[in-house]
C-alpha cells in the first residue's frame, strides 16, 4: 500500500507460551478511521500499545510513513493517545491537562493558551478550562481526554476503549461526536474495541482480531455480510451456521444440498464440488412464513420482544434450531410460541465459510 | 434506654479514664508546676527566655529535626518509589526490611551506632587498619552523628505514609504523559511526583514532629554535646532539680510543637496525613 501512515509486519508479541500476536502484518491507510476489534485476549490492545511504543514487539516491526519507529521509546512517536479511563491528570486543571502535550514540546505560553481554548471548544468544553477534572462527569473527562491527545495536532490519534466506561446512551452520542471529529480534522484513528456496534457504527474499516491473529479485515458492510470465518459471522453481529454439501457449480452460484432441501446459493468462488462447507446465516435475512409453504418448515421454540425487533428461535427437523430476527410492525402472521411456521430466505442470504 | 451515642461512649471510657488519670491530669500538673514553683507567677518563663542555652537548645534542636526530616524524605522518597514501582516481586521483603527496625528497641539501635561510630568503633578501626586515617575520626558526639541515628529511626515514618500514597497512583497517569509527549524524567516531574506530595508532607510532618521531642538517640549519640530540648528538660529536673524552669521548657516545647502543626495545618490535610494511613 502506498499510501500507508503506518505499517505494522509480521509482529510477535509472547507471553511465556502464548501469543498475544501472532504474526500481524496490518497497513494503516492515511486519514482512515480504523478499528482493532476483538474478545478480551484477542491481541487488540497489546497491537495498539506495540504501535504507541508501551509493548516491545518480541519480533516484527512498526513504521511509520516508512521510517522505522519499533523501538522509539512512546515519547518520541507523537502519536495523540486517549486511554482507557481517560488519565487526565488530576493535579492540572482540565486547560493544563490540554496543554501537557504543548508543555512538554516545548511551545510558548501565548500559543498554549489559544490552542487549548481551540480544542476545547472543539469538544465544547471551553467553560470548563479552569475545572479540576475530579470535578467533571464521565463524558466531560471523555471530551477533554480527546481535546488533550489533539491539541498538539498529531497525525495520528490512538483510542484505545476509550468509551468502555460510560452508559450506553452517552456513548451512543460520544460516537456520532467522534465520527464528525475524525472527518473535520483529516486525522488517523486507529481505534480499539470490543464492541461490535461501536466499531461498525464509526469505523471506516475493521480489523477482527482472536487469539492474536487478524481473522478479517474490511469495511464494516463487506464484514458484515461477507463474513470469511464462522468467528466473525458471530462476533459481528449473530449468525446461524449449517453444514451445506456442494453439489453443482453455476454462474456466481453453487447448488447445494441444505439439510435435505435443494438450494442455490450466491458466491464468486464457492467451494468444490462434492465437497460440505460451513454456511452462515443472519437471523434478519430468515423470513416467517405461515405454515405449509415453500421452505423449511419448523415450529416457534421462545420469542423474545425487543421494541423494535422480535427475536425467535424457530426449531426446525432438517437444521435444528435457527435464530430468527423480526421487525415487529410487520403484518402478516403474528409469530407465539408452537406455532408452526415456515422459514425461507434469499439466495444471497447464506455465506461461505472456510474453515477456521 | 441508652442510645447508641451513649454505647460507643461507654466502649471508649475504659481508654479515656487511662489516657486522663495518667496522661492529661500530669500534663495538668505540669502546666500548674511550671506557673507556680518556686514563686507563683511568670517568673520560669522569663528566665527561660533569657537563658542564652535555652535558646541554644531549641536551636539545635529544630535544626537536628529539620535536618533529619529532609534527608528522612529524600531517602524514603527513593525507597518508596522503589519498592512500589520498579521491584514488584521482591515487594513484600522490602517492606519487611523498612518494617524491622521497628522491632528493635531504639535504646539498642542507639547502642549499636555507638558501637559502630565510637572513637575506637568498628568504623573507625577499620579505616585505620586499611591507612585510611590516622586518628580517629569523630563520629559521634556532634550533630554529624546524632542525626545519622535518627534518621535510621525516622526512616520508617516517613517512608510507610509515602508508600501508601504512592500505592494510591495509577501507572496509567505516567504511561499517559509519555504517550503525549513526555519524556521518563518530564512524565515523573510533571505527573507523578505533584501527586505524591500528600505524601511527602505527611512523612515528612510525622518525622519532624517525633524529631522535635525525640529524647534517647540523641542523648546516648549526642554525649551531652548536642543538647537538644527534651534532654535540656531532663538535666534541669533530674540533675539540678529546677522543676519550675524543666516544666516551662516542657510547655514550651509542647506549644512550638503545636505551632508547627498549626502552620502545617495550612497547608496539608492534616487529617489525611497523619490518621489515614490505609
Amino acid at each position: 500500500m502506498t499510501d500507508a501512515i503506518l505499517s505494522i509486519r509480521n509482529a510477535l508479541k509472547t507471553y511465556g507460551e502464548t501469543n498475544a500476536l501472532d504474526h500481524v502484518d496490518l497497513d494503516v491507510a492515511e486519514g482512515e478511521f480504523l478499528t482493532l476489534l476483538g474478545p478480551s485476549g484477542s491481541g487488540k490492545t497489546t497491537l495498539l500499545t506495540a504501535v504507541a511504543g508501551f509493548t516491545q514487539l518480541t519480533a516484527g516491526t512498526v513504521s511509520m510513513r516508512g521510517a522505522n519507529i519499533t523501538s522509539l521509546p512512546p515519547e518520541k512517536r507523537g502519536f495523540g493517545m486517549v486511554f482507557q479511563g481517560y488519565a487526565l491528570f488530576p493535579t492540572m486543571t482540565v486547560g493544563q491537562n490540554v496543554g501537557f502535550p504543548l508543555k512538554v514540546r516545548g511551545v510558548g505560553k501565548a500559543e498554549i493558551r489559544d490552542r487549548v481554548k481551540e480544542c476545547l471548544d472543539l469538544v465544547q468544553m471551553a467553560a470548563f478550562a479552569d475545572r479540576m477534572p475530579s470535578q467533571l462527569s464521565g463524558g466531560q473527562q471523555q471530551r477533554v481526554a480527546l481535546a488533550r491527545a489533539l491539541s498538539f495536532r498529531p497525525q495520528v490519534l490512538l483510542l484505545d476503549e476509550p468509551l468502555s466506561a460510560l452508559d450506553k446512551k452517552l456513548r451512543a452520542d460520544l460516537q456520532w461526536e467522534l465520527k464528525a471529529l475524525h472527518e473535520k480534522l483529516g486525522v488517523t484513528f486507529i481505534y480499539v474495541t470490543h464492541d461490535q456496534e461501536e466499531a461498525l457504527s464509526m469505523s471506516d474499516r475493521i480489523v477482527i482480531l482472536s487469539g492474536g491473529k487478524i481473522q478479517q479485515a474490511g469495511d464494516p458492510e463487506t464484514l458484515y455480510n461477507r463474513p470469511r470465518t464462522g468467528f466473525v459471522a458471530n462476533f459481528l453481529g449473530k449468525s446461524n451456521f449449517a453444514d451445506a454439501k456442494v453439489l453443482a457449480h453455476l454462474p456466481g452460484a453453487a447448488a447445494c444440498d441444505l439439510g435435505g432441501a435443494a438450494v442455490e446459493i450466491d458466491s464468486p468462488a464457492p467451494p468444490p464440488v462434492g465437497t460440505t462447507a460451513r454456511v452462515a446465516l443472519r437471523p434478519e435475512r430468515i423470513v416467517l412464513g405461515a405454515a405449509g409453504g415453500p421452505g423449511v418448515p419448523g415450529r416457534v421454540a421462545q420469542i423474545s420482544y425487543l421494541g423494535e425487533r422480535a427475536q425467535l428461535i424457530v426449531e426446525t427437523d432438517t437444521l435444528g434450531p435457527l435464530l430468527v430476527s423480526r421487525p415487529t410492525w410487520k403484518a402478516g402472521i403474528h409469530p407465539e410460541r408452537d406455532l408452526p411456521v415456515t422459514l425461507t430466505w434469499d439466495r444471497d442470504a447464506c455465506v461461505f465459510l472456510e474453515e477456521a | 434506654m441508652q442510645t447508641d451515642k451513649t454505647r460507643y461512649w461507654l466502649l471508649a471510657a475504659p481508654a479515656l479514664a487511662v489516657m486522663i488519670v495518667f496522661y492529661i491530669w500530669p500534663l495538668v500538673n505540669i502546666w500548674a508546676i511550671s506557673m507556680t514553683e518556686p514563686a507563683l507567677g511568670f517568673g520560669n518563663y522569663v528566665k527561660m527566655t533569657e537563658s542564652q542555652a535555652v535558646q541554644t537548645s531549641f536551636v539545635i534542636t529544630f535544626r537536628v529535626a529539620a535536618l533529619t526530616t529532609v534527608i528522612c524524605v529524600l531517602l524514603g522518597y527513593i525507597c518508596a518509589y522503589s519498592i512500589t514501582n520498579v521491584i514488584r516481586s521482591a515487594r513484600p521483603l522490602l517492606i519487611a526490611m523498612v518494617l524491622l527496625p521497628f522491632w528493635v528497641s531504639v535504646l539498642i539501635r542507639s547502642f549499636a551506632w555507638i558501637v559502630l561510630l565510637g572513637r575506637s568503633g568498628l568504623v573507625n578501626d577499620a579505616m585505620r587498619d586499611i591507612g585510611l586515617i590516622d586518628a580517629p575520626m569523630r563520629l559521634m558526639h556532634n550533630e554529624f552523628g546524632v542525626v545519622l541515628a535518627m534518621v535510621h529511626v525516622m526512616l520508617p515514618f516517613a517512608v510507610l505514609p509515602m508508600m501508601a500514597n504512592m500505592r494510591g497512583i495509577d501507572r496509567a497517569y505516567t504511561e499517559a504523559a509519555r504517550g503525549l509527549g513526555a519524556s521518563e524524567f518530564t512524565a515523573f516531574r510533571m505527573v507523578y511526583l505533584p501527586q505524591t506530595l500528600p505524601g511527602v508532607a505527611s512523612g515528612a510532618l510525622l518525622v519532624f514532629v517525633l524529631s522535635l521531642g525525640f529524647y534517647i538517640t540523641p542523648a546516648l549519640l549526642g554525649g551531652g554535646r548536642v543538647l537538644m530540648v527534651s534532654e535540656y528538660i531532663t538535666y534541669q529536673i533530674q540533675e539540678f532539680l529546677n522543676w519550675g524552669l524543666g516544666t516551662a521548657i516542657s510547655v514550651a516545647l509542647l506549644v512550638a510543637t503545636a505551632l508547627v502543626l498549626i502552620v502545617a495545618a495550612r497547608f496539608v490535610n492534616l487529617r489525611s496525613a497523619l490518621l489515614e494511613r490505609s
